[in-house]
């Protein structure tokens, strides 16, 4: 604050502070001509007239106590200008003393389990519940809350994993987040070439297609296809392209699969070190990590 | 004192003067902030919003998002641990009017900014439910359908400009081309993803 509003501020603060040690005193020194039957003379519609008593004295010591709390106050804390009251409270010391407590609370209770092995950190009830809670808030919105993922968003309770399963990957996905493109492949396929490649696709799991239109789609699947998804088409979890040989689809159902080849996907997971600390992240992976083994 | 009956018979009067005593708290409480840096300058990194952004910000305040979602994450504990780093003065130098608000039927979105993939908000935008069973947020599916109106993103620009914000005339003159085959839906998205992103999101 700069030194004019400084001493403005603590100026006219006295001032009112004066000011009103001078009301409360001037108008209990003041007498009134009291009229003979206690009231002030005005008389309204005729009959209502006015009782001129004092005010009640657990009131007026009321006004009394506010003057005194506000010097305390204003000796105690900021409010005066740049003076930093003798305390020196600021909320910002306020907010990082409970921060610290928080901090040590949490460092106290991961005590027990953070630097096991996952699979014992999994058997630990206290650390699931706390990883519950850290989905909760951080994953739910996509993932969904029972974690069986949505439209675009895997499903992390079943094994089929697009860019790992492991404990280190999880981690790792969750840490820096992930970036999946399929690119379109209308230009290189033809109208035709998309539809040979779908009915193939859907022949690797099992869904029923046109034969004769697999039997195309299948060099055209080689030729474009099995660099991300393999040349099985069972994926890869390096570039996160999903396995098409089991029934699970990312995009609802196989009816994706030419859209998909059309118009190409992306999937984007954001990196979550921007929110979690490596404890948490830990934590919350190791809870993504017993889903899939409940 | 002496005239005291003269106030008392005079509301006029009476409502002047309890103004001006009122008026006392503003000028200490208030006007002495307007002096303060860390008030009134952006913090570092903060930019004015880009023609697409801005026109996402008329479309939240159009759609009265702030009806639902405060921008605001206060210095408590719960607040940062859920939201990120509380929000700072200087985060919101460029918000005219800002959209601290104070509801929160849905969560805060001081930091919503990267938290999720544009195509989550995309589809979360059109059909929360899509994305979120649980939620009861109505859905917007108009925005995707409604081209970003150019004129008014330029108006607001430029009276964001005279106001003082750093827009150059190239800004301007580039909102046409920024706007150019862009829904409103696009537009707050944009807008959206650039909330609170000034400030590192983690508090520690």
């Amino acid at each position: 604050m700069s030194n004019f509003w400084h001493w403005t501020v603590i100026i006219v603060v006295t001032l009112h502070i004066i000011a009103y040690c001078w009301l409360l005193f001037a108008t209990s020194k003041k007498k009134t001509d009291k009229l003979a039957d206690n009231t002030t003379g005005h008389v309204w519609d005729d009959d209502i007239t006015e009782l001129d008593n004092p005010m009640p004295r657990w009131w007026l010591w009321l006004f009394v106590g506010t003057i005194i709390f506000s010097v305390i106050y204003l000796i105690l804390y900021p409010g005066m200008g740049n003076y930093k009251g003798t305390k020196e409270w600021t909320q910002l010391g306020e907010f990082q003393d409970a921060y610290q407590k928080v901090v040590e609370a949490r460092e106290e209770t991961y005590a027990a389990f953070i630097n096991k092995p996952v699979d014992e950190i999994i058997k630990d009830d206290t650390a699931m519940l706390l990883g519950q809670r850290i989905y909760a808030n951080n994953c739910s919105q996509c993932h969904a809350s029972d974690a069986q993922g949505g439209y675009g968003y895997p499903n992390l309770t079943d094994d089929d994993w697009n860019w790992g399963g492991e404990f280190d990957t999880i981690v790792q996905t969750i840490t820096n987040g992930r970036t999946g493109i399929m690119t379109p492949w209308a230009g290189p396929l033809g109208e035709e070439g998309v539809q040979q490649v779908a009915a193939y696709v859907r022949s690797l799991s099992g869904i029923e297609h046109d034969p004769a239109l697999a039997e195309a789609g299948a060099p055209k699947f080689q030729m474009f296809c099995t660099a991300c998804h393999g040349p099985e088409g069972k994926g890869n979890q390096i570039l996160g392209a999903p396995n098409l040989t089991d029934d699970i689809w990312l995009y609802g159902s196989h009816e994706i699969i030419e859209t998909a080849l059309y118009e190409g996907l992306q999937g984007h997971m954001p990196a979550q070190n921007e929110v979690l600390d490596e404890q948490r992240i830990k934590l919350v992976a190791a809870y993504v990590y017993s889903l899939s083994r409940k | 004192m002496i005239n005291h009956g003269k106030i008392e018979r005079n509301v006029g009067l009476l409502g002047v003067l309890i103004a001006i005593v009122i008026s006392f708290s503003a000028i200490i409480e208030i006007i002495p902030l307007f002096s303060q840096a860390s008030v009134v300058e952006p913090v570092e990194g903060m930019k004015p919003r880009n023609a697409l952004q801005l026109a996402g910000q008329n479309i939240y305040v159009a759609e009265g998002c702030y009806n639902c979602h405060s921008q605001q994450i206060r210095p408590f504990v719960d607040e940062t641990l859920r939201y990120g780093h509380y929000s700072l003065a200087g985060e919101s130098v460029y918000d005219r009017p800002h959209q601290w608000g104070s509801k929160r039927t849905g969560p805060d979105l001081a930091r919503v900014g990267g938290r999720y993939s544009d195509e989550w908000h995309e589809i979360h935008l059109i059909d929360p439910r899509a994305l979120v069973p649980e939620s009861n947020m109505p859905g917007y599916p108009w925005l995707a359908e409604t081209p970003v109106d150019v004129e008014l993103t330029y108006k607001s620009m430029k009276v964001l400009r005279m106001l003082g914000h750093p827009y150059s005339d190239e800004d301007l003159a580039g909102v046409a081309d920024a706007l150019a085959g862009k829904t409103d839906l696009d537009a707050l998205v944009a807008y959206l993803q650039n909330l609170g992103t000034a400030v590192s999101r983690r508090y520690q």
